[in-house]
């Protein structure tokens, strides 16, 4: 089987965030793979390891994402992908990265795409469905089981806390959501090996792409954090007390009861 | 710039989400003066339209079909497109719903269109429309204009406040023909976990349990405080793992975003999973035994202590105050 994951580089998810000139500012923070991503490349190699075939891991970044491709090489995938369209394009937004990774893709007669339902950065959930729909494949999104027979496919998707079982068939685009599995760690052997791995970098031109072609839609004008909040009261005292300065803050300061 | 817009509106139960009143209040202001058409999509929807328009709707499209009675991706995206060709609007709006979330992506590839998910707030400002958003799980959040036709939005629950009923309005109403086919995914079996009740996403109130209530015995007196509060009951991802509660119920990056007037966190230690469905929520409550838990970083009141002693406590003094009042 012919397998694919898109996966994107984010801020390690305890990071804190500092704006600098108008922008999060990067300086010394950890990244990591999505966490969404990961469920997303842990049931890729499920997949494949019980089907046979590939798992090819894409992302549309700048080299600095090589130390996340490598990371999901040593997880276990075959190769990495780099779409490296930082000196082509200045600010893409999800219309952009969808166009390009369903450009890599159309010609790759892929019969299983997983992706990450969000990211936790950007957090518009907007790039699986969008790429499913410019391949012309259907799309299950949120899903927390797959079953593949043939080209017949089971899914379980995650509902706002419902279930829904779906039917569907092969080629299909999927969105992890937390549940799928538990994404193993790479192993010392699954490191070194992921040194050898193919990892191919490519550009928008190798793409039969213009600049025109994947300009943004929509733009980002300011970048603020949340009003500090002053720092909660902590009620002091026996509990009793506590408990009944609390209900009377509820009711006469905060007025919310 | 007066623009045509639509709005989807969503069923559940029968019965109209709140998001769909807050996606007209917002295309209001999209439209500036234009029109503002909402779409009802499903089988028998039809006599939820004056609802609709009661909240600020102009007018109202019936999409109804037999293969539209449960949503999917390609069923909807078939309905949709049908009310868009007609309609040719210059802005659509959606609920930040698991279905807006599911079909927004998918109808804006399909225009060629940006997409701005997942908004908490709009305004006219400088000859733009200015849409506000959460990023880095809540941490940040980010001002998007669009930039390049069409204004398609997705709205949070609880975060727009819908236009003031008024049941003296009237519109027009008419039907969509659609024909729906080749539906790629079927919806076999929709198993329902959600409890009875108040929605999580709309909820004023929502009393929520982690790790530290123990059992799912020990969400009891949760359950009476929400109860009492006329609120709901919310989970950690946490509690959810060890069993005490379904996974309907999990508040967080994987769960519900909620943003209600009153958020009380029962024995949540406060992970940054957790604090993304939560931490715009008007007032939080934290009640934990550990005082450092990080929690009470983002409560506005805390009580250091036992939950099983404190919130028996509380139920009886919200009793006491209501008695009163
Ligand atoms: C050249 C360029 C410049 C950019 N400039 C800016 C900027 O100035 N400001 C800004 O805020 N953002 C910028 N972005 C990022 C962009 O706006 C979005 O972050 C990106 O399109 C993904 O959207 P999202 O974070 O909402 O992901 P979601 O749609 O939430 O992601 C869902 C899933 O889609 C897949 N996915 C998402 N992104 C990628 C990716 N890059 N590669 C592979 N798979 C992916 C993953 O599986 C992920 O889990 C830029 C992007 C590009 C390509
Ligand atoms: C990709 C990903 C997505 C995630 N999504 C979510 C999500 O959507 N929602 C979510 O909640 N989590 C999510 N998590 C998990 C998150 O990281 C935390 O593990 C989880 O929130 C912890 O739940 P908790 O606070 O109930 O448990 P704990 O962290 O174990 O905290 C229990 C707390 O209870 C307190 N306590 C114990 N006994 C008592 C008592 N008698 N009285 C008062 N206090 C007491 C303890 O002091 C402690 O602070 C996600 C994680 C990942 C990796």
């Amino acid at each position: 089987m012919n397998i694919f994951v898109l996966m994107k580089r984010t801020f390690d998810t305890e990071e804190k965030i500092v704006i600098q000139n108008g922008k999060v500012s990067e300086e010394g923070a950890e990244f990591i793979i999505n966490p969404y991503d990961e469920y997303a490349i842990e049931e890729a190699i499920q997949v494949r390891d019980k089907h046979g075939g590939e798992v090819t891991v894409v992302t549309v970044g700048n080299e600095d994402a090589e130390k996340e491709l490598r990371t999901a090489l040593a997880m276990g995938a075959d190769k990495a992908v780099l779409i490296n369209i930082e000196d082509d394009v200045e600010d893409g937004d999800q219309y952009t990265t969808a166009k390009v990774l369903a450009e890599y893709l159309k010609d790759k007669e892929a019969d299983l795409i997983l992706a990450g339902n969000v990211a936790i950065d950007g957090g518009s959930g907007q790039v699986g469905p969008r790429v499913a729909e410019l391949l012309g494949i259907p799309y299950v999104t949120t899903i927390t089981k797959l079953e593949i027979d043939g080209t017949n496919v089971k899914v379980v998707r995650d509902v706002e806390g419902d279930e829904e079982i779906i039917e569907t068939s092969l080629p299909l685009l999927v969105t992890a959501q937390q549940g799928l599995n538990e994404p193993r760690y790479p192993s010392l052997p699954g490191i070194m090996k992921a040194k050898k791995k193919p990892l191919e970098e490519l550009e928008l031109d190798d793409l039969d792409l213009d600049e025109d072609d994947v300009e943004a839609k929509t733009k980002t004008i300011e970048i603020f954090l949340p009003p500090k909040k002053e720092a909660g009261k902590i009620l002091q005292g026996d509990i009793a007390d506590q408990v009944k300065e609390l209900v009377s803050l509820l009711h006469t300061e905060a007025k919310v009861i | 710039m007066t623009r045509k817009v639509l709005t989807l509106a969503e069923v559940r139960d029968g019965a109209l989400r709140n998001v769909s009143f807050e996606a007209i209040a917002a295309a209001k202001t999209i439209a500036e003066g234009g029109e503002v058409v909402s779409v009802l999509v499903g089988v028998s929807v039809r006599s939820l339209a004056a609802e609709l328009i009661h909240y600020g709707a102009d007018r109202v499209l019936v999409v109804e079909h037999e293969k539209l009675a449960h949503y999917t991706p390609d069923g909807y995206t078939q309905a949709l497109q049908a009310v868009i060709e007609q309609e040719k609007p210059e802005g659509i709006v959606f609920g930040h719903t698991a279905l807006g979330k599911d079909l927004s992506p998918k109808l804006a590839a399909k225009l060629q269109s940006g997409l701005v998910s997942d908004i908490v707030a709009l305004e006219e400002a400088g000859g733009n429309i200015v849409f506000t958003r959460p990023i880095y799980s809540g941490k940040a959040f980010e001002k998007k204009i669009v930039t390049d036709g069409l204004i398609f939005v997705t709205v949070r629950p609880n975060n727009i406040a819908p236009l003031q009923k008024d049941e003296s309005r009237t519109g027009e109403v008419t039907d969509v023909a659609v024909d729906i086919k080749d539906l790629r995914t079927i919806v076999k079996e929709v198993v329902r976990k959600t409890a009875e009740g108040v929605d999580l996403s709309e909820a004023k109130v929502i009393v929520a349990g982690g790790r530290g209530v123990k059992s799912a015995e020990g969400f009891e007196p949760l359950k009476e405080l929400a109860k009492v509060l006329g609120g709901a009951v919310g989970a950690s991802r946490g509690a959810c793992d060890a069993g005490y509660c379904d996974y309907s119920l999990q508040i967080g990056q994987t769960g519900k975003v909620v943003t209600p007037d009153l958020y009380i966190a029962c024995g949540i230690s406060g992970a940054i999973q957790h604090l993304a469905g939560m931490s715009n929520s008007k007032v939080i409550v934290a009640i934990n035994k550990d005082p450092e838990a990080n929690i009470f970083k983002v409560a506005d009141y805390g009580i250091v202590g036992d939950l099983f002693e404190v919130v028996p406590l509380l139920v009886e003094e919200f009793k006491k105050l209501k008695v009163h009042s």
